[in-house]
């Protein structure tokens, strides 16, 4: 087996440790995909909510509110990612006081990532049946309750299998962002397999991500199999 | 000073809404009041503003202009945390149910007790209650899914009833349940209005649902209030003719005259064809019987149908009267003399006449 690797993959076992390593590159793209999804997440499902109950039918209708996160989400999702990534640095910069590696790419990513999945809360939650909505009014409860009990709740097995699709084109996204200095598999895939002719690290960075997405779909359609009734 | 009588107080409502510059009136100018105890039918067909009324009711839907009195307080002028305490005391139920997928029953019963105060071993107690209530305590642990639709509906009754409301707002609640499972959630109604003295208003487009437990009822036309009465005046003396439509659709006298017209049975009946309607202890006295003895004028019973409502009875009867042309006539002053209503049917003109 040993040698079976040492001589179909010579570059990946030469490449697997220290600082530039696969071990590194690995932990960073977790990293970057875990880290961006929370806030992505959180900040997505904010907007999301929000582009919900202030929609004209929504529970506090907000013609204003809505048109602004409208736009803007339509506009975040407008900018293509890798020049998103050139235009907002001084802006990362000034948040996570630097513009490269797997902290530099965080800020880009969550706010390619955010608008994206705001939409996909949207999607998942007016999908909510509107009677079930009626209902909860009718039993007197706020605004904020509905929101929580009834749209986050009844919404939770769509709004699951969106934040998996949105998790793995996130993962797409920190293979580009390494590409321009975020490290990770991207990075190792690129400045070290392709551009130093070593096919293996690149092919071995590929089935690793290939692993990573394959892995969260499983557990995504899993949850979602568990709470479906 | 308010009646105590009264628990839902409606004056000039309007509901008006806008939608693409064009302007849909979709309640018009009704005032109506619904005594304590009332189990109230609002009937019309679809697009009549019904499911809008009672929405008036509960402020799903503020009403353009009018005034809005539950319970003794005026609903308009509520701010929404005292709105959404007025409505606990307003329970509602759907045509669709509208039940939490991700609960099971249990959970949807308990769902409108998360804010009460009362404990967790009350809660449960109140909760197996409701359940025990509308029979589906072997169901607690079900999903919505697996249950049929008058199931579903009793689910929908007890959350309803969970916060001990004194009114119970039906909007269409067994329009998409069949005819069997309809009358079984008439009856709950009918006997949660006596066992609770819960004041129930239901809305729907099926007189016989109307029939099976109102004891008023109200019908609407195009956002208009037609007419209002008890149950006996509505179904004994209709005066417009989408309430006469209503009642003979539902009394079966309507498919029945068609029937008797293109049956041909009326070519072999000399004489004079007339429905009688009546109320209440005539139906005691032998008509037909008497209509020959007195007349010598003999009848034959083409339809009849006979109903108990609200404990009195109301008769239709289509007679083709014959004999002597002025024994007839006779015959037919002595019933309108009975307060019989007395209807001439002209087989040759349209249903329209």
């Amino acid at each position: 087996m040993s040698n079976f690797i040492n001589t179909f993959l010579p570059n990946v076992v030469a490449n697997w440790y220290g600082d530039n390593g696969f071990v590194t590159a690995i932990w960073q793209t977790l990293y970057m995909t875990f880290v961006s999804a929370l806030f992505a997440g959180v900040f997505g499902i904010i907007l999301g909510i929000c582009l919900v109950v202030t929609a004209e039918d929504g529970i506090t209708p907000n013609k204003v509110a809505y048109q602004i996160i409208d736009k803007l989400v339509n506009l975040f999702r407008s900018i293509p990612f890798i020049i998103l990534l050139a235009v907002i640095g001084p802006f990362t910069k000034l948040i996570v006081g630097q513009t490269i590696g797997p902290e530099g790419a965080l800020v880009p990513l969550v706010i390619g990532t955010a608008p994206f999945f705001a939409r996909q809360v949207q999607l998942a939650l007016v999908e909510v049946d509107p009677g079930v909505v009626e209902a909860a009014e009718s039993i007197g409860l706020s605004p904020m309750k509905i929101i929580f009990r009834v749209y986050l709740k009844e919404g939770l097995p769509e709004l699951i299998r969106s934040g998996t699709l949105t998790i793995i084109s996130l993962i797409g996204l920190t293979a580009m962002a390494g590409a321009v200095g975020g490290g990770g598999l991207g990075n190792m895939a690129i400045s070290v397999g392709y551009q130093r002719f070593e096919n293996d690290v690149t092919i071995v960075s590929m089935l690793l991500i290939l692993v990573l997405v394959f892995v969260i779909q499983g557990i995504g359609d899993f949850a979602v199999r568990k709470l479906e009734h | 000073m308010a009646d105590q009588n009264e628990i839902i107080k409606l004056k000039d409502i309007d509901v008006t809404f806008h939608n693409e510059g064009k302007t849909i009136e979709a309640v018009k100018d009704i005032s109506l009041t619904v005594d304590r105890g009332d189990i109230f039918g609002i009937i019309g067909y679809s697009g009549a503003g019904k499911s809008t009324l009672v929405r008036v009711i509960n402020l799903l839907q503020r009403p353009t202009a009018g005034e809005v009195v539950v319970n003794g307080q005026n609903m308009l002028a509520l701010s929404s945390k005292e709105l959404r305490q007025a409505r606990k005391n307003i329970g509602m139920i759907f045509q669709h149910f509208n039940l939490m997928n991700s609960l099971t029953v249990y959970g949807n019963i308990d769902f409108p007790l998360r804010d009460s105060k009362l404990s967790k071993s009350e809660r449960k107690e109140k909760v197996d209650h409701l359940l025990d209530l509308v029979g589906l305590t072997d169901r607690a642990q079900n999903y919505p899914s697996q249950l049929s639709g008058g199931q579903k509906q009793r689910v929908g009754i007890a959350r309803a009833l969970a916060n001990d409301p004194e009114v119970l707002i039906s909007d269409e609640a067994t329009s998409a349940l069949d005819p069997k499972t309809t009358k079984e959630i008439l009856d709950l109604l009918g006997r949660l209005n006596e066992k609770l003295g819960i004041t129930v208003v239901i809305i729907t487009h099926e007189m016989d649902a109307i029939k099976q437990i109102c004891n008023r009822v109200a019908v609407m036309e195009d956002g208009r209030l037609i007419e209002e009465g008890s149950l006996l005046t509505i179904f004994g003396k209709p005066q417009q003719k989408l309430t006469k439509d209503f009642v003979d659709t539902s009394t079966q006298v309507k498919s029945a005259l068609e029937e008797i017209k293109t049956s041909g049975i009326v070519n072999d009946l000399s004489g004079r064809l007339i429905q009688l309607k009546f109320t209440g202890d005539v139906t005691n006295e032998p008509i037909v019987v008497g209509l020959y003895k007195r007349f010598n004028v003999s009848a034959s019973i083409l339809f009849s149908n006979i109903e108990r409502l609200s404990g009195t009875t109301i008769g239709i009867m289509v007679l083709a009267l014959s004999g002597d042309d002025s024994k007839v006539q006779e015959a037919v002053d002595y019933l309108n003399g009975l307060d019989i209503s007395v209807k001439e049917i002209e087989l040759n003109e349209s249903e329209e006449a």
